[in-house]
């Protein structure tokens, strides 16, 4: 028994891989030209024809697709297909604007279960496996994606969604829940709770836990493992895109294989658009090339990548990409300086403190200030004043030898800080600029 | 012979005093003595309690990061120069004071009870007993 979903395009040889999105390229860019007159004018003002496209390697001459223009063309003048083709929307959060709306025929969906499927058997998941959903359902993907690819894998499936943290725990320990699904920051929260009810990893019997939506840090990551007593892999997607499984990792857990045969990857500089080679870090790049109600060609994520083609050791051929290592929209530049909130977590972790914090920017006089909140805990807490003064300006230099520039550090109340179940909130700019 | 201190950490703005106090009333700790501590960012309050453990645990109950240090709490009498009496005991010894409160009436009239924290509350302890001075147990 091999640990893949579908061995066959899983372990495909690249050249078989290369032929495979090729044809679909081709196809899907006819698709689009034919039913979506946004696309057409796109091609036509760069001068590009169906036809000129005949494979991947002609992909770098068809245009950009942002998140604006989704925006644009709210909700649904980019389908692709009859809306009575259509069974279903997912929609992003909207935290950073308008509402993106993505439409699902019934073969998108299947496809995109299969994706999620393909991520949960990676992990370890069978039949044998309970798996409980702890991401929310409705119009978020994470919820019904991984929901849709526990049923493909046969797994008994615990649609537990968000919230209620107790009854989380209970039902793990109960159903004998093996594999969770949820957002990292609810997973470190999960391990938390189950930690100060003085449970032990050995007290509940998962095994592995899929975890996306977010960014996280490898520290992160062995804080859950240690917490939960699990296998913690990472699982990226884009609402746009289909949700989560566009590329998930494998038992070597070191960067995430792209599903290939439904999403062309591609890195390019940020500021050309132009295509940059494997190991270069660059934004990273989606072309749907199965998706039939929602096509995106060359959807910009505005995440900041590394691409790899070596070969993997599970056996898989689809090329990996890093965990996001920043994103373009949120990166924040203050004094000058470029900083990404997970700079901040890798500080916090290495200094013993969790991962709930929250970054709050200001201009005053003139000058950007830089407030990093941090909550206490039972671990940090101590009688002694000069103590935790003592902690409180070690991670001060820290954060100061990480970023480059001086921040404040406020130390809050436990549990002050509110907890994602959806998406945290780790940054409040209040500059007016 | 010590006596048991419960700290707690408080987020430095307003209100969390009053909420904190809340707690207390709620579940009727009934607080023998009670010290703040402040910095510009955060507090910590010290307080000694009737029942310091169920006062510990309706506090982490409440969300509060708690913990409980051994402290060593002397008698003396209300009058002057008797604070100098136990402190120059501490001098002689070479035993350095981390902080210090102290209330006044308690559990014996004309007395007031001084509660200090060092680094070896035995070693403390110790001095302060051979120098015949009269201390506090629970």
């Amino acid at each position: 028994m091999g640990n893949y979903y579908q061995e066959e395009i899983e372990c495909a040889a690249p050249e078989k891989i290369k032929e495979l999105q090729d044809e679909r390229l081709v196809a899907q860019v006819k698709h689009v030209w034919s039913n979506v007159p946004f696309y057409r004018k796109k091609m036509e003002e760069a001068g590009i024809s169906p036809e000129d496209i005949k494979g991947r390697d002609d992909l770098h001459k068809l245009p950009f697709i942002t998140k604006a223009d989704l925006r644009d063309n709210y909700p649904d003048k980019l389908v692709a297909v009859p809306l009575s083709e259509c069974v279903r929307i997912q929609s992003t959060s909207g935290t950073t604007g308008k509402r993106v709306v993505a439409y699902y025929t019934q073969e998108d969906i299947d496809l995109w279960e299969d994706c999620c499927a393909r991520a949960i058997v990676a992990a370890g998941g069978s039949k044998e496996d309970v798996c409980q959903v702890s991401y929310g359902y409705g119009l978020f993907t994470g919820g019904p994606g991984l929901n849709g690819g526990s049923h493909k894998v046969g797994c008994l499936t615990v649609p537990t969604s968000s919230g209620n943290t107790d009854r989380q725990i209970m039902f793990i320990k109960d159903l004998k829940t093996t594999i969770l699904c949820c957002t990292p920051s609810y997973a470190a929260y999960i391990g938390e709770t189950m930690k100060e009810s003085g449970m032990k990893p050995e007290d509940i019997p998962l095994k592995a836990g899929i975890f996306g939506a977010e960014a996280w840090s490898e520290e992160m990551r062995r804080n859950i493992q240690n917490t939960l007593g699990i296998k913690a892999y990472d699982i990226y997607g884009l609402t746009e895109l289909s949700g989560p499984g566009v590329s998930f990792e494998c038992s070597e857990q070191a960067g995430m294989h792209v599903n290939e045969d439904h999403f062309i990857a591609e890195v390019v500089d940020p500021e050309t658009g132009e295509p940059l080679p494997d190991g270069e870090k660059g934004e990273l790049i989606f072309t749907s090339i199965t998706k039939k109600a929602f096509p995106l060609i060359r959807y910009r994520t505005r995440d900041i990548c590394i691409l790899s083609h070596e070969k993997c050791s599970c056996g898989r051929t689809h090329v990996k990409m890093t965990k996001p290592l920043g994103r373009t929209d949120d990166m924040l530049i203050i004094r000058g300086v470029n900083v990404f909130p997970s700079q901040i977590e890798t500080v916090l972790l290495k200094n013993g403190y969790q991962a709930n914090y929250q970054i709050i920017i200001d201009r005053v006089n003139n000058t950007d200030t830089l407030d990093v909140h941090v909550e206490m805990t039972p671990d940090m807490f101590t009688d002694n004043v000069g103590e935790i003064s003592r902690r409180q300006n070690e991670l001060v230099s820290a954060l100061r030898s990480m970023l480059g520039l001086k921040a404040n550090v406020t130390l809050v109340a436990p549990k002050s800080i509110i907890r994602s179940e959806g998406k945290a909130v780790r940054v409040i700019d209040n500059r007016k600029i | 012979m010590s006596i048991s201190q419960i700290s707690v950490f408080l987020e430095n703005k307003s209100g969390s005093l009053a909420d904190f106090s809340g707690v207390l009333a709620e579940n009727k700790i009934n607080i023998q003595a009670m010290s703040v501590a402040e910095t510009s960012e955060f507090g910590i309050v010290r307080l000694i309690a009737d029942d310091i453990y169920e006062a510990a645990t309706i506090l982490k109950d409440a969300g509060y990061i708690a913990r409980i240090t051994p402290v060593t709490c002397a008698t003396i009498a209300d009058k002057p120069g008797s604070l100098h009496e136990i402190i120059e005991v501490l001098n002689k010894e070479g035993i350095d004071v981390d902080y210090m409160y102290a209330f006044l009436g308690g559990r014996k009239e004309n007395h007031a009870h001084i509660i200090l924290k060092t680094a070896d509350y035995k070693k403390t302890d110790a001095a302060l007993s051979k120098a015949g001075i009269e201390l506090l147990e629970e």
